[in-house]
């Protein structure tokens, strides 16, 4: 029988999915980025920038210790949403996901940080029209994964429509990019890249890029990761090793005459996480 | 070395890159408190003083969260502090050359590693707050500090971690693009 998310009893599953979800990225860190973080801490020679990383992992102990968010930039909340066939997709759905960003603002609790994008007044809940950014697809179970985005990374992320013949240019564009950056987007960085596609299409794969997990790359990622960590930016743009922690490419197909490049630049505060909704009787 | 404020010559010791704590008296402002005090006059004793490019997360008495926010905002509104005695700029990502040029001889600039909101804050005791009707990121809080682990970014003598890593980083990317341009596409 197929469920609508309207019923309140599945719309207040949805909603507190959504609100836990919420309360642990914001909170703990994913392992993979911890262990990404206490790598490049062994690894890293700059005298300053392992001084750098050792805040960077007190701050996230202390965090999880006192469960309180990470960072006083709790972002901006994008949603993933798997819906299984038994589920059906109303407008309901994205009210209920609207409202579990609510009651995380309230209860966790998160800094409103949404305005009109003209006015810049602040809605004052971290919701508006467009925002949570909820993306839905067909999955096998009902899941809700959150990715709240903070905006010193985000501002320094950048789109380019290279020529088909500029594949090879790639790493270099990426790399261009962290350089453009320098300290503002909280090094050490996570690069999430979407390589084809359209416009728009490139941008939305290099953003679900960075949901992939960090403790493995592909020889290509790998090579980028290495040409950004020559620049020696280092955490914070104060000089070392570690510029960034991994880098994520995902593809996809792409008209003949474009090769749309887009590189989402996340801050070592990769915040990530999931729930399943449990959907009641 | 560990500072405590008010701040006196000391500061002319340091040099980038070495690694301090800070204590006692802090000051909080962003772009709008920034603006404020130039018009109206710095509501705190700004001899020795330091200053934090920071929005705080406050609940009642409690600072809950107290990151750095980005310096670089800030560039043109630097000089009235410098030049009325505030000897120590607390923020994250470094500042123009027009700063570093007001910091020489006087004062230094301290980065404070974005993102450790939780661990600026279990450093931190609230004690006071100018401006707040500015709204909780913007206001002045005045906050007495124990021991906030800092890096001296800018000198008093001109040298400038920031720069300096960046003109490196510019350097290395011009020699990766000689070498990506020799191979054959």
């Amino acid at each position: 029988m197929m469920r609508d998310p309207g019923d309140p009893a599945l719309f207040a599953a949805i909603a507190r999915a959504t609100r836990d979800a919420l309360a642990e990225a914001e909170v703990n860190l994913p392992r993979d980025v911890i262990a990404a973080l206490e790598q490049a801490r062994s690894r890293e020679r700059n005298p300053v920038a392992r001084g750098e990383l050792d805040q960077i992992l007190a701050n996230v102990a202390l965090a999880a210790e006192r469960n309180a968010p990470l960072c006083q930039d709790t972002g901006v909340p994008v949603v993933y949403v798997t819906l299984p066939p038994e589920i059906a997709c109303t407008f309901s759905l994205y009210r209920a996901v609207e409202e579990g960003v609510r009651r995380a603002t309230r209860e966790v609790p998160l800094r409103p940080n949404v305005v009109d994008p003209l006015t810049r007044k602040n809605t004052g809940d971290n919701t508006g029209p467009g925002i949570p950014a909820v993306h839905v697809r067909p999955g096998n179970e009902f899941r809700i994964t959150v990715l709240p985005k903070g905006a010193g990374a985000e501002n320094v992320s950048r789109l380019g429509m290279l020529l088909p013949t500029e594949a090879g240019t790639i790493p270099r564009f990426v790399t261009e990019t962290v350089l453009l950056a320098g300290g503002r987007p909280c090094p050490p960085v996570i690069l999430g890249v979407g390589i084809g596609g359209t416009f728009d299409g490139a941008a939305a794969l290099a953003k679900e890029a960075l949901l992939l997990p960090i403790d493995s790359m592909d020889q290509y990622e790998q090579a980028i990761c290495d040409a950004v960590n020559t620049l020696g930016i280092g955490p914070m743009g104060l000089g070392g090793d570690t510029t960034a922690l991994a880098v994520k490419v995902r593809r996809s197909a792409c008209h003949t005459a474009s090769l749309p490049v887009a590189v989402n630049v996340q801050c070592w505060a990769a915040r990530r996480a999931s729930r399943v909704v449990e959907v009641p009787p | 070395m560990n500072l405590r404020t008010p701040l006196g010559d000391e500061v002319l010791d340091l040099r980038a890159g070495d690694r301090v704590t800070l204590s006692g008296k802090v000051y909080t402002a962003r772009d709008e408190a920034h603006e404020r005090m130039r018009r109206e006059g710095i509501p705190f004793d700004p001899r020795g003083a330091a200053v934090y490019h920071c929005g705080p997360v406050v609940a009642g008495e409690r600072i809950l969260a107290a990151g750095p926010t980005t310096s670089a905002r800030m560039n043109a509104f630097t000089g009235f502090l410098l030049e009325a005695g505030v000897r120590a700029i607390i923020g994250k990502g470094g500042m123009s050359p027009a700063v570093r040029e007001l910091l020489r001889g006087r004062a230094v600039y301290l980065a404070f590693t974005g993102g450790c909101a939780v661990l600026a804050a279990s450093r931190m005791r609230l004690s006071g707050v100018y401006y707040p009707d500015l709204g909780m990121a913007e206001a002045v809080w005045a906050i007495e500090l124990d021991h906030l682990p800092l890096v001296v970014g800018m000198d008093a003598h001109g040298a400038d971690l920031f720069a300096e890593v960046g003109e490196k980083a510019k350097l290395q990317f011009r020699r990766l693009s000689k070498s990506t341009e020799k191979e054959p596409a």
